[in-house]
């Protein structure tokens, strides 16, 4: 059945089964409940403290065919995943799902996991290195395909129960022995822990692994009334992969040029103004914008709104400086912005339902504007950020989607040609981010509006920027390096690779195995 | 001499952005900087293993890309290296606008290469001055034979090359750079007197933006018409320094409308603020509304009035 962006969805496949596909951002209506964890009488003075993550996997009772969750709060430095199932493996429980808020390269080794079935599902938001290629060479090695969703589509899914969690293993990096926990201290400190908040909450039992037990938390993101078991170990992860220093703005000279022309456009269209909200990713380049737009509210003498994170000590680096009122923060991404989130009162954490869950008051409801990379673009403002030129997963949905929902205006900051190959495609690979969300194209070589954007066209009439329609921009790529060949996909109902989901639960693509 | 290498000599030369010959990413997007011209360079910057990787890549990219400003090739010496004549054979039918001549050190070099572009102008039915030369005084021979130099062939402009003139020095770099003083003000005045462009030599420290605008400051001062850079980030410096203040911009206007006026009605003196004006006042004030339009600011002169140094 073909979706509103014109994909052609396989109903008919068993893991497809009663779904919908993608309609438009707003078109599906939430029709369910809350989901929540099951109650149970707690004896007093008991404790929750147990001796090892075997002694939580015996308790929690997990066996064969059940789903459990991580987070991704600790980025490539995250060793809770492989400690947890390590032990998992070695008890031989198998046919497991893996509902995990994203994954790195560290996660590579459930390769292993998954040829011997210990791993027969996966859920998440990014894929790559190793395991994405696994994964998009190897279509039959899960049991069903991959499930990619967005941050705000996860905890759609997970606070009405389209995912069912037995038990969350999560990671946290200070904790007392009740099970109130935090992100902000510690040595494995990793900021907010928005998404581990949403699992907490809805998985029928939760895990904390700690490597910072201390008497008493507080403030904390995580309650005891959300949590049934602590595990403390010696080392929870990397610190020098959980945060990295305070991220730098890119020095990348084509990066810098696009985001002094994200900055331009936002100026001219009037946005940058009292009161205006954003956000931004933690790139270089976004935070290149991040520093046009300071010095643009330093220009006007005017005070932003809030500002949305990932975020940075750039974005910490406003509040700071009282160009903006608020930080709203669902996942820390550099030592500066932990500091800030645990200093600064209005440095404000958010779970991942309050961030982008689009069946509840979200903060990307709010948003003015959001600047959003892209791996690659199409004449339809449809973005990729998910699979590779080759067609192989390498990216992640992220909060992509949703952010763009959400804003008034949507900036992508592409590159108009990476290495030898145009960004701007007749159809993406895979839609990440439907082209009604976007509203601006900025290339190092000139900008695209979206023409359902009149508005936004009319305001820059006149403008300096080099303004061109998006089969403008393709063609000066087109003329620079060629039209390369559409990959070569498989048709076969048994090689699709993944299931791309929209926020709102509805299919918005699948991504199929390439040929050759 | 030709229309076309007479024009050259005039053309607007605030920054020369100097692109790697042998980096297809830097050469594909070396335009969006906004540089006045693009320096693609075949010599210093590439290594010996790699000298006809760049020479043919970046006589492809020339023949192909529409690149936005003057498109400069630095080739090897014909000389003075193994590589400069094969650089001449595949570079000049690939139609740049200039040649540069590193290490200029006699006036033969230069008539050596315009002889070439001659033939390849030629042979192609090219209009004489489609492609002409800057030449590159990094000697102290080069800087003793300079007057010379600037009166060759089709030579439209000049540039500096720091490094090895200090060498032949025995010299080292020093901030400020006072052992370049004798160097940039001798070569000033015989690009001057040729009536040719002159263009400073790099600031390689890319993470020092303020001492590089204090040495574009200076040798704004001096004479210079523009600088020499290696990173787009510096562009910007180089066109803010080189951009006329709004007083300045104000005056000049009034200069060339009552310069208009003047000729108009048959005015024999005339005078602005009180001041008598005269040619090379004139000339100046052309001089700053051009760089005004370069910079993007939008000046409007009167009927009459013309703001292209002729």
């Amino acid at each position: 059945m073909l979706n509103k962006v014109n994909r052609e969805i396989p109903l008919t496949i068993p893991a497809l089964k009663g779904r919908e596909v993608y309609q438009g951002e707003f078109a599906l209506e939430a029709k369910t409940k809350r989901a929540g964890r099951p109650m149970h009488t707690t004896l007093a003075h008991t404790s929750k403290v147990l001796v090892s993550i075997d002694e939580a996997i015996e308790k929690t009772g997990l066996k064969d065919g059940m789903t459990i969750s991580f987070h991704h709060h600790f980025r490539n430095g995250d060793y809770v995943m492989k400690l947890v199932m390590d032990r998992i493996h070695e008890k031989g429980i198998k046919d497991l799902t893996i509902a995990t808020s994203s994954l790195s390269p560290c996660h590579d080794f459930l390769i292993d996991m998954i040829k011997d079935g210990t791993v027969t599902a996966l859920e998440t938001s990014g894929v790559r290195d190793a395991l994405g290629k696994f994964l998009t060479q190897n279509p039959g090695a899960l049991k069903r395909p991959l499930v990619i969703r967005p941050h705000g589509g996860r905890a759609r899914a997970v606070t009405c129960g389209d995912v069912h969690i037995d038990v969350a293993f999560l990671g946290v990096p200070t904790c007392d022995p009740r099970g109130n926990a935090t992100g902000m201290i510690g040595k494995s400190a990793c900021g907010a822990l928005g998404y581990a908040m949403v699992d907490a909450q809805y998985a029928d039992q939760t895990v904390l692994i700690t490597d910072n037990l201390v008497d008493y938390v507080y403030p904390y993101s995580i309650p005891q009334t959300n949590v049934d078991y602590v595990v403390a170990v010696e080392e929870i992860g990397d610190p020098n992969g959980i945060a990295s220093g305070a991220i730098g703005i890119t020095r990348n000279p084509v990066q810098l040029k696009i985001a002094e022309m994200a900055a331009q456009f936002l100026d001219e269209a009037g946005i940058i103004e009292e009161g205006f909200s954003f956000q931004l990713g933690a790139g270089g380049a976004p935070l290149a914008v991040a520093k046009n737009i300071s010095e643009k509210l330093k220009a006007k003498g005017v005070v932003g709104g809030f500002g949305v994170g990932g975020a940075t000590g750039v974005l910490a680096g406003m509040l700071e400086e009282g160009l903006i009122k608020a930080v709203y923060d669902t996942q820390t991404f550099d030592t500066a912005a932990a500091a800030s989130l645990h200093n600064n009162p209005n440095h404000i954490e958010m779970s991942a339902s309050m961030y982008a869950n689009p069946w509840t008051d979200c903060m990307v409801n709010h948003l003015d504007v959001v600047f959003l990379g892209a791996t690659e673009v199409d004449t339809d403002f449809n973005v990729n950020c998910m699979t590779d030129s080759n067609g192989v997963l390498m990216g992640a949905s992220g909060g992509h989607s949703d952010t763009a929902a959400g804003a008034k205006v949507t900036v992508i900051t592409c590159p108009l040609i990476r290495g030898r190959l145009p960004m701007v495609r007749d159809h993406v690979q895979t839609v990440i981010t439907p082209g009604s969300s976007v509203d601006v194209i900025v290339t190092e070589r000139g900008l695209a509006i979206n023409p359902a954007r009149q508005d936004l066209i009319e305001k820059l009439q006149g403008s300096d920027l080099p303004i061109f329609t998006i089969e403008e921009l393709q063609k000066m790529a087109y003329d620079r390096v060629g039209k390369p060949e559409d990959i070569k996909v498989s048709d076969k109902d048994e090689d699709i690779v993944a299931i791309v989901e929209y926020r709102d639960g509805s299919i918005i693509d699948v991504v199929r195995k390439p040929l050759d | 001499m030709s229309q076309l290498t007479e024009d050259a000599k005039k053309r607007l030369s605030r920054s020369m952005m100097f692109v790697p010959g042998n980096s297809p990413k830097m050469i594909n997007s070396a335009d969006i900087h906004g540089a006045d011209s693009l320096m693609f360079d075949i010599e210093d910057s590439i290594p010996v293993t790699e000298k006809d990787t760049a020479r043919l890549l970046v006589a492809e990219a020339l023949k192909k890309l529409p690149f936005k400003g003057e498109r400069v090739v630095r080739i090897n010496h014909p000389t003075q290296t193994p590589y400069g004549l094969d650089d001449m054979d595949v570079i000049i039918p690939a139609k740049p606008d200039l040649i540069r001549l590193p290490k200029t050190e006699d006036v033969s070099e230069v008539e050596l290469v315009a002889k070439k572009i001659e033939e390849v102008e030629k042979a192609n039915g090219w209009e004489e001055g489609t492609i002409n030369i800057i030449v590159a005084i990094e000697s102290v021979k080069g800087l003793y034979n300079v007057r010379e130099i600037c009166h060759g062939p089709r030579v439209v402009a000049i540039a500096l090359g720091a490094e090895d003139y200090r060498a032949d020095l025995r010299t080292t770099k020093n901030k400020p750079a006072v052992e370049l003083l004798f160097a940039r003000q001798t070569i000033l005045l015989a690009a001057r007197e040729a009536g040719i462009r002159v263009i400073d030599t790099v600031f390689s420290d890319v993470k020092d933006p303020e001492g590089f605008r204090e040495e574009v400051e200076f040798i704004k001062a001096l004479g210079f018409d523009g600088k020499s850079c290696i990173h787009p980030s510096q562009i910007k410096i180089i066109h803010d320094v080189f951009t006329p203040s709004e007083k300045e911009i104000a005056h000049s206007v009034k200069v060339l409308n009552s310069y208009a006026d003047a000729l108009r009605n048959n005015k024999g003196v005339i005078a602005v603020d009180g001041k008598m004006i005269d040619g090379p006042i004139v000339v100046r004030a052309q001089r700053v509304v051009d760089k005004a339009w370069a910079a993007g600011i939008k000046v409007e002169l009167e009927e009459g009035a013309e703001r292209d140094v002729k």
